[in-house]
């Protein structure tokens, strides 16, 4: 199997009394109380130099994504870090995951295959496309998009982006949203006939549909950890059943928190000021914002209302009594010994059936040193024992670069360690 | 409660149902409702003594039917798609009346062809846009500050016709998606270019507005006075932004002086 570090570039740093005193830390939180462009500029080098470490630690891939006015996580173009990321990371067996360019919201769309090209040919052809419809905050509130036609604007731009890869022909574009009198790509992706497709989502049918119809993988995205995630990924393989495709593993995406020490007592001590960070903080997100009039279909909608929204404020108003016991037991972060991270780390992939795993090593307001400790250990302790997950059954993880297949970044494991170490003394 | 029959008509070569509550006797007076979708309030049980009240609810607003808001894109499309429904009713020239959302596509419709509308009454509005006096968003504002927004009383028992009631998913759903269907024509901000078509309206004008209103404020009613050419205003006290709901028997009294003389 594949596993990457993904990272979200939170400000590391917000006031002990922001979820009280702010009410959203999406669209609203206001950047002069709460910020410093500074040391903004530190988070996204120790952002970029975290993904970096992982590269040459060994990760299989390193993801960045896009959101907008948003205190925990403000990469407004990931394209600018992947192309940074792009270019350190030339000789390695390491894929660019950018989960990714929003779509809809990115004009013309053909901006998103232009650069996605581009970070194709400077990596060398290790390029994940990752293709978000954007959340309500950022596609509707952020950007303006009307919230009723903003998955019909992604389907739009997503068969416009994969035709511009693709077609020999200049072209022209006559959509409903966008309309282009000659398109014709320069540069071109080196992965043929495209990059792969990875489709982040929240469990939405429609975007099940979609995944499946142009057999892209789908990655299911969520801060609430695997155990709560059985119930959608079930949901995803029988729907994947139903529509007759293979289940082969590597067709899903998971993510999930991680977090490793040299023990478990050591494991809590060390992060779990930083997990009460991500779920008070960076999760404290006005329900308004969320729910936007007309952004959900209208079965999608009752389905909402009637079946997740309860449980969903049900679980957000009892996370905030949570201890550190209850965020590991209920594995909304998987933390502790190298031995315990595994143990259910294996356990999560085999139950949810996922191939191309996430791994959230940074999280909330972790330091930097933290990170890379963390990105250390889980290289070197955890990640070579899952290399040959689903090899057995001989799956071939359509949904990697195509230059990468078949190869590891097993070399770099402990690199990155060993080079700080040297440069130390 | 007047009694109200309900008329189904097929529109836009049959892909929009649109669903209009009727009622009453006299002049035929259309009536377009908010964002909300449409509440059979007590002024047009009023209205209904002396008019033929028309209520269409916009398209995917009707219980059974969100699909008809799919074909109609933009204001161009609704206000073409009115004068289809005025012509499937026999309407050649009726009496507008539209409130919030609804009053921005009133004044559309009779920007856009001044002869099909006799005469036009705005209620509380949208359409116009002032950077010094912005729109609060009311589609993604949370229920407490809407409340104050909306209601020169907050706590006006009519409030529960527009506020989502965690207690009951139906009316949440309800008006989540009377929302979306309508915010497709305003979203993100609420000025679609009325400003430059209003001094087209022909029709004689009256502005109702509550003086409390939090979400258009009062300026915007000297606003649409001074775009439309032959316009009046008329302020409603202890009410804001849901005038109809919170002083139905004023804006009913106000509606019958005007549309009647």
């Amino acid at each position: 199997m594949k596993i990457s570090m993904f990272h979200l570039m939170p400000y590391r740093d917000l006031p002990a009394d922001f979820e009280q005193k702010y009410q959203s830390v999406w669209v609203d939180p206001p950047f002069w109380e709460l910020a410093d462009p500074a040391k903004v500029g530190q988070y996204y080098n120790w952002t970029l130099d975290e993904l970096i470490y992982a590269a040459k630690s060994g990760m299989d891939g390193i993801c960045v994504n896009e959101h907008h006015q948003n205190a925990y996580g403000f990469m407004p173009s990931p394209n600018l870090m992947g192309s940074v990321l792009a270019r350190a990371t030339n000789g390695m067996n390491c894929a660019v995951v950018q989960m990714g360019a929003t779509l809809p919201t990115t004009n013309p769309p053909i901006r998103v295959a232009e650069e996605y090209a581009m970070l194709d040919t400077i990596s060398g052809g290790r390029l994940v496309a990752g293709m978000p419809l954007g959340t309500p905050m950022d596609a509707n509130l952020c950007y303006g998009i009307t919230p009723i036609e903003h998955r019909e604007r992604y389907y739009e731009a997503h068969d416009l982006i994969l035709k511009a890869w693709q077609s020999r022909e200049t072209f022209a574009w006559n959509g409903k949203y966008f309309k282009l009198p000659m398109v014709n790509l320069w540069p071109r992706p080196i992965q043929q006939p495209h990059p792969p497709v990875w489709v982040p989502g929240a469990g939405s049918l429609s975007t099940w549909d979609f995944a499946a119809k142009h057999d892209h993988c789908y990655c299911f995205l969520s801060y609430y950890g695997n155990k709560l995630g059985k119930r959608v990924m079930d949901g995803f393989w029988e729907f994947v059943d139903k529509s007759k495709l293979d289940p082969n593993p590597y067709r899903a995406g998971f993510l999930q928190l991680v977090v490793v020490a040299d023990s478990d007592a050591q494991a809590e001590r060390d992060y779990y000021p930083h997990i009460r960070y991500f779920y008070d903080k960076s999760l404290h997100i006005l329900n308004e914002y969320q729910m936007i009039p007309g952004n959900q279909d209208y079965r999608s909608l009752t389905n909402s209302v009637k079946n997740l929204m309860p449980m969903q404020l049900d679980l957000m108003n009892s996370v905030k009594h949570w201890k550190y016991k209850d965020f590991v037991d209920n594995q909304f972060v998987i933390a502790g010994s190298p031995a315990t991270v595994r143990d259910q780390l294996m356990e999560a992939v085999k139950k949810l059936r996922v191939g191309n795993l996430m791994v959230l090593l940074h999280i909330g307001s972790m330091p930097h040193e933290l990170t890379l400790k963390n990105i250390d250990l889980f290289s070197r302790e955890v990640l070579p024992h899952f290399r040959n997950v689903w090899d057995e059954d001989g799956w071939d993880n359509k949904w990697w670069p195509t230059a990468l297949r078949g190869k590891t970044n097993a070399e770099n494991i402990g690199r990155a360690a060993r080079e700080e170490s040297r440069v130390g003394k | 409660m007047a009694a109200t029959s309900e008329q189904t008509l097929k529109l836009w070569e049959d892909q929009v149902t649109a669903h209009v509550k009727v009622a009453g006797a006299g002049p035929a007076l259309v009536y377009l409702h908010s964002g909300y979708g449409l509440v059979w309030d007590e002024s047009l049980d009023l209205l209904a003594k002396d008019f033929t009240v028309y209520a269409p609810e916009h398209p995917g607003t009707s219980a059974g039917d969100p699909d008809s808001i799919k074909p109609l894109d933009d204001v161009w499309d609704l206000v073409l798609y009115y004068y289809e429904l005025f012509d499937k009713l026999g309407l050649e020239a009726p009496a507008v009346v539209g409130h919030s959302f609804g009053g921005m596509v009133a004044a559309e419709i009779a920007a856009s062809n001044p002869r099909r509308v006799s005469r036009l009454a705005l209620i509380n509005p949208l359409g116009l846009w002032r950077d010094d006096t912005p729109i609060r968003n009311y589609m993604v504002t949370p229920q407490a500050d809407l409340d104050h927004l909306m209601f020169a009383d907050p706590h006006n028992p009519a409030r529960k016709h527009v506020s989502m009631n965690l207690e009951d998913p139906d009316s949440i759903i309800r008006i989540t998606w009377a929302l979306g269907c309508t915010g497709k024509f305003i979203w993100p901000i609420p000025d679609k270019g009325l400003r430059k078509r209003a001094h087209r309206i022909a029709a004689p004008t009256l502005l109702i507005w509550g003086k409390q209103d939090g979400l258009t404020k009062p300026i915007y009613a000297e606003e649409f006075k001074a775009l439309i050419p032959n316009a009046k205003i008329e302020m409603v006290d202890k009410a804001a932004h849901m005038t109809p709901l919170e002083q139905p028997a004023v804006v009913a009294k106000l509606l019958r002086d005007f549309l009647k003389h």
